[in-house]
């Protein structure tokens, strides 16, 4: 019942891993070909292709781990999709109801772990509810501000010589859970009049644009007012990023321009974003002198860090094409000479700064270089699969992303590890597209094991390993507030990566100096069937800037080693 | 300040875990809680007081919402409410305290519920700082021995309801 109903939800792929708990659901899975299983190598790479299928394509994952230990290293995956709200369905095996609460062999409360990070989760007590209840997890998981949902199933609920009538619901409706499919018109009403008297306005976007199918409406909306658009790391391709009003990232390494405009601003108008520590720095400190209009799903996520002049619940996409309607049907229009003058201002800005860093200080390769690299060898058309620490500040940084859907990356709960799954899973549903893992030699040690998945399945992703030999985000808060004290920060003994991949059966490429870059590049990419893995040499001691002053305001930022604003 | 939230939610397994785990989660204080069916058996009644600021208590009842559960959330001091609670105390009663407990416990009309030669048990309804007054009104010199509070329960005054 449980694979009938994921054929019958559409499901094309899972991933998994099997395991005692799990084993009647196999044995159905080997008799079916609609549903296809992706034998992972580790529970936690399953979850984190599961979320990057959601990632892309804007539709739940399906993971499917045993009891036990294979829920539990499904967690981290569990974690990260809840919170960057990305839609998915973990199943978990467990173990035979009567035995639930005995220690039994691989028992664990997975309902009672998982708890704190998934949008909900559910236990099953009858094998005839499974259609209903994975109908159920589907349409929480992917409705509203999506998350990942967990349905555990004990061992007898399976039992294949237990017959049980089969129906799958076409829809479902839950009386205690009720999605917004709209916002307030009398507040997109009142936003709208204060967007066309704005003199300083920005467009702050986040992750709700790109997951909630918003960045056209966006687009719109921001070129109908001329109005400068900013991105918060899970929004990037939300908006265009080789647009002129694109002002780049906002945040703790966000751009100058976009700090600096943020700060200036009499007017913000944000969508899908939440108001992240990582964005405002110290909130009492945060746009003193703007009013702030916030869109969001989720009325929790609305005046939970900085208070909000004017709320609007409701999906990202209906409340912009609201607001571009009467914009559109407006007599008013916005103040041209004061917009043009702001973009006079942010222009200043833009070229006092734009994302400059140094090339000539040193011999070695900058992680910038590799970035912008890719960016051109791909055309900015790939899909970049990120780990987590400098390489993904200069990913999000250097790479130019026209197109939502293709900037997937940790980036609420920091995991690393997640960008090599998570280019797995893309380049599965997407055979024909450029693909790539940007990640670290730190990250890349964390799911490594993969490569041998990779090699099974024929997924031929590109893995560009930018190597500093150290954890460079941890080694550049050492070197900014721990006097250089590299406390655990660097790696003895890393392998070579080359004959490593080798062994897997794939190919790879050692990169030390920027001459050969663009080259091995366009051969890694030339090579459409291999997964190739680029080692690639990057200067260790390269820090990530803009860097926000710790409690300071948005505009407080150190632009280099030397320099701070 | 204090607030007290009723909750009506699915009487579900592991229903009230979510409640009880997202106050942990969020760092949000409980001062009691309490929760049983209501007439419609397949949903319960809880009801939370906690003290917060503004902010905090309506991120709670926002978090709350968000429970899949959940089915509906009020704060029932934003209006007019009653708010009960239940004590069972019971006291050591010898010699002249015997009188003498009986006498504070007319005066806060509350009854006697179990007596040995030793000991009376008290039972108290009424707000949480009735409840409170009765054990201060009790003295040093009293025999506390047990004491079980229900935590509170609440209702809005006037035709307001809360259900589905």
């Amino acid at each position: 019942m449980v694979v009938r109903a994921l054929r019958d939800e559409g499901v094309k792929y899972i991933y998994g891993y099997p395991g005692g708990a799990l084993l009647h659901v196999y044995d159905a899975l080997f008799q079916q070909e609609d549903v296809q299983h992706i034998l992972v190598r580790h529970e936690q790479a399953a979850t984190h292709m599961a979320d990057a299928y959601a990632r892309a394509t804007g539709k739940a994952g399906v993971a499917l781990v045993t009891s036990g230990p294979g829920a539990t290293n499904a967690i981290t995956g569990i974690a990260t999709a809840f919170t960057d709200s990305i839609p998915m369905v973990v199943i978990t095996g467990q173990v035979m109801s009567h035995l639930i609460g005995e220690d039994a062999f691989q028992e664990t409360d997975m309902l009672g772990i998982s708890r704190p990070v998934v949008k909900h989760n559910f236990s099953i007590q009858r094998p005839e509810d499974i259609p209903a209840t994975i109908k159920k997890a589907f349409y929480i998981a992917q409705s509203g501000r999506p998350g990942p949902v967990v349905v555990d199933i004990p061992k007898d609920m399976t039992t294949p010589t237990d017959r049980f009538p089969y129906e799958y619901p076409k829809s479902v409706k839950l009386r205690s859970y009720n999605p917004i499919s709209r916002g307030h018109s009398g507040q997109i009403r009142k936003a709208v009049d204060m967007l066309l008297q704005a003199r300083r306005p920005v467009i702050y976007t986040g992750g709700g644009i790109v997951i909630g199918g918003a960045s056209d409406e966006l687009t719109e909306l921001a070129r109908l007012l001329n109005f400068p658009v900013t991105n918060t790391l899970m929004g990037l391709g939300g908006y265009p990023g080789t647009d002129r009003q694109f002002l780049g990232m906002l945040g703790m390494h966000g751009s100058y321009e976009a700090n600096m405009a943020m700060h200036h601003a009499d007017l913000i108008l944000a969508v899908g974003a939440r108001f992240d520590d990582r964005v405002t720095n110290a909130c009492d400190k945060f746009c003193p002198t703007a009013r702030i209009i916030h869109v969001d799903i989720d009325p929790a996520s609305i005046s939970k860090t900085i208070r909000a002049d004017v709320p609007i619940v409701g999906p990202s996409k209906v409340v912009l094409e609201e607001m571009v309607g009467l914009v559109k049907e407006s007599v008013k229009k916005p103040d041209a000479q004061a917009t043009d003058s702001w973009w006079k201002q942010i222009d200043e800005w833009r070229g006092r700064h734009g994302g400059h860093y140094r090339t000539d200080d040193s011999e070695l390769m900058k992680p910038q270089q590799v970035i912008e690299m890719l960016s051109k060898v791909t055309n900015g058309d790939a899909y970049v699969c990120s780990d987590v620490g400098q390489h993904q500040m200069f990913a999000a940084q250097y790479y130019k992303f026209n197109k939502p859907n293709r900037w997937i990356n940790s980036g609420g709960l920091g995991t690393m590890g997640f960008g090599f799954p998570a280019a797995m899973g893309v380049k599965l549903n997407f055979p024909d597209a450029d693909v790539a893992c940007v990640t670290g030699e730190g990250s890349i040690q964390m799911n490594i094991q993969e490569l041998s998945t990779c090699k099974q399945y024929d997924l031929p992703v590109k893995i560009l390993c930018l190597n500093n030999q150290s954890l460079g985000m941890v080694r550049q808060w050492q070197d900014m507030n721990y006097e250089s004290r590299h406390s655990q920060s660097y790696m003895k003994s890393l392998p070579d990566f080359v004959k490593l991949v080798e062994a897997y059966g794939h190919v790879g490429i050692k990169v030390d100096k920027y001459s050969d870059l663009e080259a091995a590049m366009r051969e890694a990419f030339a090579l459409k069937d291999r997964l190739v893995f680029m080692d690639i040499a990057v200067d260790p001691f390269e820090h990530v800037y803009p860097m926000q002053v710790p409690r300071g305001s948005m505009r407080d930022m150190w632009l280099s080693k030397t320099e701070r604003t | 300040m204090r607030h007290i939230i009723s909750v009506l939610m699915e009487n579900e397994p592991g229903a009230l875990s979510r409640v009880v785990g997202l106050f942990s989660q969020r760092n949000y204080n409980i001062e009691s809680l309490n929760v049983a069916p209501t007439e419609d058996a397949t949903l319960s009644r809880l009801t939370v007081t906690t003290i917060g600021n503004d902010r905090v208590v309506e991120q709670i009842t926002k978090q709350l919402n968000k429970l899949i559960d959940v089915v509906k959330v009020v704060d029932l001091t934003e209006g007019d409410h009653i708010e009960r609670e239940l004590m069972m105390i019971k006291l050591k009663a010898n010699g002249q305290m015997r009188a003498e407990i009986k006498r504070t416990c007319d005066i806060f009309r509350g009854q006697i519920i179990d007596v040995t030669p030793n000991t009376y048990t008290v039972q108290l309804i009424g707000a949480s700082d009735k409840l409170d007054a009765f054990i201060a009104s009790l003295g040093n010199t009293a025999g506390i021995m047990e004491v079980v509070r229900s935590g509170v329960s609440g209702i809005a005054r006037g035709e307001k309801v809360l259900s589905i």
